[in-house]
């Protein structure tokens, strides 16, 4: 495997046996509860874990364009996690080698009071952008969004859907060499989600990185070229696209 | 070299827009705006005079500027420190999702109310100027007083907000240990009339220290270098040690918030 795809292709994350526990706090809710039962109490605290991904090995090569599919709990949002590095694995090794943007939840990091344009400044900042190049590109996604005079709104007044245009917009626009992506595709009316995946197309022409969380898997085989299928927190399968998702419908479902 | 400066860049580019939101958002919505920061703490201090001058009768000269003096700048260490229990709860969507360094959070909220307590010197002046005092001419070493002020509460806001994630109670025990730090700090008596015997309470508490400067510059028209060498080591101490739980804590917010 690493043969046939390695020589040629310039890996940008790897995972190497990552093992990521979550501890289980409040598990002995209140300190009644907690004194009461003193010895139990302690041995829950330090047996109380989650595991939510065991032994993961994998590698990303530049310009894949990776989905990661498999049920709730299976670890997806675990590994973007990780890879965005705001979390890191108890076990193992991650390696990220260029820069990453997560988009983001639908608003996530907007402030209702503040108007659009102000809030694509500040995301963009939270970001990764430097307030030049957010400014050099607001024009860019305010134009993406489709928003026009609304920008000058607060966004409380936004309705669901212009937020998400909002969101979307400012993080497919930030400069990254890896893209993640969790669930927030399904925004907008018809025409903003082609516009989207053209976005992407675009995105992915350019030889980036793309990683895709999604239960949609009509989605996931429009987009990616590759997938791992995650159970209980191990890859079940890991490669074609078409393979992985006919051995996810047959044997899940 | 250049990777490094346009990281500083980054990083004061990120401060400086979050502030700015922090600022922008607080009064919004609200008609009088900005007045508030003026009129909330001026209001207080309308009622620790009607309870101290006039009803108790406490013996100290010019007395909403003294007042005011010391509770301006108590009134920042406060605000800062009941928004750092829950600062990184309330930005937990950005906290799961990005990794943007968390640190500017609480940088920026300090700053903004320290904006705030700025915007309220003015005030304190425009009573100098009413009890026809001296002008302060210390005033030009406020600088260094509001400085180490910041560095004292943005190291202790890095403390409660990084612990209050796993401990959640914290924020209880800041709002009943601020309320008894405020008497025990000489905001509405003058440390002059502390006794002997407590002093110590006035030596190991921080606050004290920029209330006397504070107090010292506007209304006594001095500056107690001293007093300012104390205050910086415990805000570097502070700062040092807030910083220390924050870079051993960090990684696990994403998990907890």
């Amino acid at each position: 495997m690493e043969v046939r795809r390695g020589s040629m292709k310039e890996t940008v994350v790897i995972f190497k046996d990552v093992t990521k526990y979550y501890p289980l706090y409040h598990s002995f809710i209140g300190i009644k509860n907690f004194l009461f039962n003193l010895p139990l109490a302690i041995k829950e605290l330090k047996r109380n874990k989650l595991c939510a991904l065991r032994n993961i090995s994998f590698e990303i090569y530049k310009g894949e364009t990776v989905g990661i599919i498999g049920h709730n709990g299976a670890g997806k949002s675990t590994i973007l996690g990780l890879i965005a590095g705001v979390l890191k694995p108890t076990n193992g090794e991650i390696i990220v080698k260029s820069k990453v943007v997560g988009l983001l939840e639908l608003s996530a990091g907007f402030h209702p009071d503040l108007t659009g344009y102000e809030n694509i400044i500040l995301n963009g900042i939270l970001l990764g952008m430097t307030k030049k190049e957010i400014l050099s590109k607001v024009d860019e996604i305010v134009g993406f969004s489709e928003l026009d005079e609304f920008v000058f709104q607060p966004i409380r007044t936004y309705s669901t859907g212009m937020l998400a245009r909002l969101g979307f917009s400012v993080a497919i626009n930030a400069p990254a060499d890896i893209l993640l992506i969790d669930e927030v595709l399904a925004v907008g009316d018809i025409n903003f989600q082609k516009k989207c995946y053209k976005k992407i197309e675009e995105i992915k022409s350019q030889n980036k990185t793309i990683i895709f969380v999604s239960h949609d898997l009509e989605n996931v085989l429009r987009l990616c070229n590759r997938v791992i299928l995650l159970h209980h927190g191990e890859v079940i399968k890991d490669g074609d696209t078409y393979e992985v998702i006919d051995y996810y419908k047959k044997v899940f479902s | 070299m250049n990777l490094k400066e346009s990281k500083v860049r980054y990083f004061f580019d990120l401060i400086s827009e979050l502030t700015k939101k922090e600022i922008k958002v607080r009064y919004k919505n609200s008609f009088l705006g900005y007045l508030w920061s003026v009129l909330s703490p001026l209001f207080t201090a309308l009622v620790f005079f009607v309870a101290f001058k006039v009803v108790i009768k406490l013996k100290i000269e010019n007395y909403v500027l003294f007042l005011i003096s010391g509770l301006f700048c108590w009134q920042w260490y406060t605000n800062s420190i009941f928004a750092s229990s829950t600062l990184f709860l309330n930005n937990s969507s950005l906290i799961k999702k990005v990794n943007f360094p968390r640190e500017t959070l609480v940088y920026s909220m300090v700053l903004s109310d320290m904006f705030h307590f700025l915007l309220s010197i003015p005030v304190i002046l425009l009573f100098v100027f009413i009890y026809r005092q001296k002008f302060p001419y210390f005033i030009f070493l406020l600088p260094f007083v509001v400085f180490f002020q910041f560095v004292f509460i943005s190291g202790i806001s890095l403390i409660i907000s990084s612990i209050n994630l796993f401990f959640r109670d914290l924020e209880r025990l800041v709002i009943v240990f601020t309320n008894l730090l405020f008497y025990i700090t000489p905001i509405i008596y003058s440390e002059n009339m502390v006794p002997e015997k407590y002093k110590i309470f006035l030596y190991i508490n921080p606050m004290a220290y920029f209330v006397i400067l504070y107090r010292n510059i506007f209304l006594f028209n001095k500056i107690n270098l001293d007093l300012l060498l104390v205050a910086a080591a415990y805000s570097l101490v502070a700062y040092f040690v807030g910083y220390k739980i924050y870079s051993f804590l960090r990684w696990k917010f994403a998990e907890v918030v």
